[in-house]
């Protein structure tokens, strides 16, 4: 059996490694980054993706010199050698891959606190989805309204709580990186801190029905004086039933379907109603 | 005439389907009528009279087409028709049409079966594609195309990923273990029937009001309890497709524990088989919950109960938490027979045991075991409880481990083997070893939370399930029909036809799926007829590989039929393999072997002088010497 050119092997992983890892990292993969959360996520992107082209020329390198090496010849019907395993490498590849993935829970742990981390100074402002519309409302300037369109300050920690009157939507700046399911009965919420000034598109992210592909909202980010003037010019105000928590949502339909029906809910949702004549 | 209505078959199965179908619709008809209600009744997520005809037209069917005769007998206590064994085997085409207890027709059925939905699914994928090559919209409109996706997901997953396997399992599996044939034979066929039953709902929802389902293969509540009514017949094919796949399941289970050839005990069987139990254990234990998340669905939609309703204190993420809890393992069960398939062909074609052989049944036993508890990184922006995410992070980074440990088996497995490339087996099966890290890469980078706070439900999440399903589980299983065609068919297909497809496959699978990823990451949802028009050249590049992907499988097409026809005789081992089934004739006899055989070592004795992995009936067992065991350690 001959040995096998292990230091030939690994200076081309490392090759083949290297230029991958090189000729990915020229590209910006995730775009713009306007938030705080985009530098540590795009960072976070940059080590699997070195990480990656690593594990994936390690394949490919194996695969190679394998094929390279041992192809049969054409009519040769001999076998290879009987090896049955290895158990000092099996255990490797065991052990460094379970040490790898950790360090990369771990990593994504502390990235996840940091960029979900709540500053006391944080504004709120709402965001209503439903079929295929979003609408937002600021809560600390008097409940103000603003429709298919939504200002925040500059550098300043803002928390969105997510409402969805209808079906599942999706909260999700690409610019910002961000993303949370805005969910009917639930309240959720994301945080963002945009840094960068500038025009941007919100996405809905998660399949809503027929207007899904269209449902997009503009996003301005701009300074604290241009933002709290855009805000002080918004007219209307949150219509009362966006303002409900979901359990007060819930309360008021129930109290609206006992007074128009006036008889017990009987659980069977019918449209046509009874034949009156049988 | 009167004699063939009254025999199971054809004209009894058409004649028992108009009367399930007149049972189901008169029954509602019926009772409404009696209770006072308009006979029909259209609301979308109503018409029970169409409903309830479609889940009692398919029985009417089975019961005619003879599915059930030999058990009914047997509960009403009347004497049962002996068995004659004409239910077996096949000697015309046409006998591949009848209700067949024999496991290599039932394989067969099964695969080509679910090749014919594997076109359909892909002429759906390239309606979509076609739709997307430009920005705006030009062919389809807005619900169509959710339609599209929908059926093309759903196809793809219940008709021909899932299927296909149990189809090449079925043919092999029991010849590989030296059983005559699995252990319930009836199950099996009806397991069989029941899927193009579940096909044809799936694809009849294009004719319904307000047209196919359309809240993607996910389905999430409450989308889809609100739906148009094919969302109905999308619940209900989910029932008869996983009815089928759990009955398949513990059919296998049942086969593999108790009829294993004597001597073949748990560390000789072939990891095909290995494949199949794990694959067993994650259907059984998995598939109910899918079923149960869409009869919760349907019931919510036709009965007004309220599981996701939250205005009536349902829940609804908890219909993301049962449906990911069949769905995550599902997609091991997509992969996992694969993996088998990978591990017979580059062991028989490099001419070597599988490297680390029990430390590769153990990770596909390991892979089980940890599917089950990565559900939720489905649901990491889903708005479930925070504390969840971090546990599922791990376990779902864990589960590469497994999976790694496979791959650098494979590769191990070749080292210092004596590599053939001449069949499109293995060039399918080394393809599949680069293409599959692919996907498993970045499937540890989906499972990072910052990360897939960014890119769940883009096209990176899309490119990731098509390089797990189409470049991993479909490379596999393209590997395994050109591995065991030979055996199935007894002719060889042309390997100069069977390049072409490769070397298309690869590059089709490529260029497709790689700018997905990039598109994805710079900020494309998934699931959009549109996009902003800075992604047009990267979709034009993908649809235009995707038609060259999809006009390949033509040539496989063309190649299978061709050879199936008029192929050269294959004789019983052409690849010169070890394990059973390649010890009987090709195509093997009706009853797979007149004599039990015998094993006495392990399925991948290559290279040991000697060594032997069974002994047939009818051979001197004097010839055969006990191998002695040998143990060649690699270099360090």
């Amino acid at each position: 059996m001959t040995r096998l050119p292990i230091f030939k092997m690994v200076l081309a992983v490392i090759v083949v490694g290297l230029i991958q890892s090189v000729v990915l990292l020229q590209f910006n993969w995730f775009g713009q980054e306007a938030s705080t959360a985009a530098k540590p996520i795009d960072t976070m992107m940059d080590v699997t993706i070195v990480l990656s082209s690593f594990i994936f020329a390690i394949v490919c390198v194996a695969l190679g010199y394998a094929l390279y090496k041992w192809r049969a010849k054409p009519g040769d019907e001999s076998d290879g050698l009987p090896i049955h395993g290895n158990t000092k490498l099996e255990v490797i590849w065991t052990l460094i891959p379970v040490m790898i993935v950790l360090g990369l829970g771990g990593y994504s742990w502390a990235v996840l606190n940091d960029i979900e981390k709540t500053k006391a100074d944080a504004i709120h402002v709402n965001a209503y989805a439903q079929q295929f519309a979003w609408t937002f409302g600021y809560p600390e300037s008097g409940n103000k309204w603003s429709e298919g369109e939504i200002h925040v300050p500059v550098d300043r920690q803002i928390i969105f709580d997510l409402r969805a009157q209808d079906v599942i939507h999706s909260f999700w700046v690409p610019e910002w990186r961000m993303k949370k399911d805005a969910v009917p009965g639930l309240e959720t919420d994301v945080v963002v801190t945009p840094n960068r000034e500038g025009t941007f598109q919100l996405v809905c992210a998660e399949l809503c029905g027929l207007g899904h592909t269209t449902m997009r909202a503009k996003v301005v980010v701009e300074s604290q004086a241009e933002y709290d003037k855009w805000v002080a010019g918004l007219k209307s105000e949150v219509p009362e039933d966006l303002l409900l928590t979901p359990d007060q949502y819930i309360e008021k339909q129930k109290q609206l379907e006992e007074q128009s029906s006036g008889i017990e809910d009987s659980g069977v949702i019918e449209t046509n109603k009874p034949n009156e004549q049988d | 005439m009167a004699a063939a209505i009254r025999q199971p078959g054809w004209y009894r199965g058409a004649i028992g389907l108009v009367l399930g179908a007149a049972f189901g619709f008169f029954l509602v008809v019926g009772l409404r009528l009696l209770s006072g209600l308009d006979a029909m009744q259209t609301e979308q997520t109503g018409y029970p009279q169409v409903i309830v005809p479609l889940i009692t037209a398919p029985f009417g069917f089975l019961f005619g087409f003879g599915a059930f005769d030999y058990w009914f007998r047997w509960a009403a206590g009347k004497p049962t028709i002996p068995e004659d064994h004409s239910g077996h085997g096949a000697t015309r085409w046409q006998d591949y049409f009848k209700f067949n207890t024999d496991h290599k027709v039932i394989g067969t059925q099964y695969v080509v079966t679910t090749l014919f939905f594997f076109l359909i699914g892909g002429l759906l994928a390239l309606l979509m594609r076609a739709e997307l090559a430009q920005p705006g919209a030009q062919i389809v409109a807005a619900n169509t195309f959710n339609g599209l996706f929908s059926t093309h997901a759903v196809v793809m997953i219940f008709l021909f990923i899932i299927p296909v396997f149990a189809g090449l399992a079925n043919y092999v599996l029991p010849l590989m273990i030296g059983a005559p044939d699995m252990a319930f034979p009836r199950l099996n066929a009806l397991s069989f029937w029941l899927l193009p039953i579940a096909g044809i709902i799936f694809l009849a929802s294009f004719l319904a009001p307000g047209g196919s389902f359309d809240a993607g293969w996910t389905g999430y509540a409450p989308l889809s309890t609100g739906a148009p009514l094919g969302q109905s017949f999308f619940n209900i094919g989910v029932q008869f497709a996983g009815a089928s796949s759990i009955a398949t399941a513990l059919n296998f289970l049942v086969t593999i524990i108790t009829m294993r050839a004597p001597g073949m005990n748990i560390w000789r069987m072939p990891l095909l088989v290995w494949a199949n139990l794990s694959t067993s254990l994650l259907v059984v234990g998995a598939t109910p919950f899918v079923a149960g998340a869409q009869f919760m669905v349907f019931f919510d939609r036709i009965l007004g109960m309220n599981f996701f309703n939250f205005l009536e204190g349902g829940d609804v993420v908890s219909y993301q938490h049962i449906f990911w809890f069949y769905s995550h393992p599902a997609v091991y069960i997509m992969m996992l027979p694969g993996f088998g398939i990978i591990s017979e062909i580059i062991s028989t074609h490099a001419r070597k045991p599988v490297f680390g052989y029990r430390l590769m049944a153990l990770a596909l036993i390991g892979i089980v075991v940890l599917s089950y508890s990565v559900w939720a990184h489905h649901m990491f922006v889903a708005g479930m409880f925070s504390w969840l995410r971090v546990p599922i992070m791990i376990t779902t980074l864990l589960i590469a481990v497994p999976t790694g440990i496979k791959v650098f088996s494979w590769l191990g497995t070749l080292f210092y083997g004596k590599i053939h490339t001449y069949s499109t087996a293995m060039l399918f099966a080394l393809a599949f070893i680069v293409t599959f890290t692919i996907g498993g890469i970045s499937g540890v980078q989906l499972g990072m939370i910052p990360l897939d706070i960014h890119v769940s439900d883009t096209y990176f999440v899309v490119a990731h399930i098509h390089f797990v399903l189409f470049g991993g589980s479909v490379f596999t299983i393209f590997a395994g029909i050109y591995h065991w065609f030979p055996k199935m068919t007894g002719r060889m297909y042309d390997e100069r036809l069977g390049r072409i497809h490769f070397w298309g496959t690869v590059i089709g699978t490529w260029m497709a799926f790689v700018p997905m990823h990039w598109v994805g990451m710079d900020g494309m949802p998934r699931r959009v007829a549109d996009y902003a028009s800075q992604y047009g050249d990267w979709n034009l590049l993908i649809s235009v590989s995707a038609f060259v992907l999809g006009a390949v499988q033509l040539v496989f097409l063309y190649n299978m039929i061709v050879s199936w026809r008029f192929g050269p005789k294959a004789g019983n081992n052409p690849w010169r393999a070890n394990s059973i089934e390649w010890h009987v004739s090709s195509p093997p006899p009706v009853f797979n072997f007149d004599e039990i055989p015998r094993v006495v070592g392990g399925p991948y004795e290559y290279g040991t002088p000697g060594a032997r992995h069974v002994i047939m009936g009818g051979e001197e067992s004097a010839d055969v010497p006990e191998p002695k065991p040998t143990t060649v350690t690699a270099p360090s």
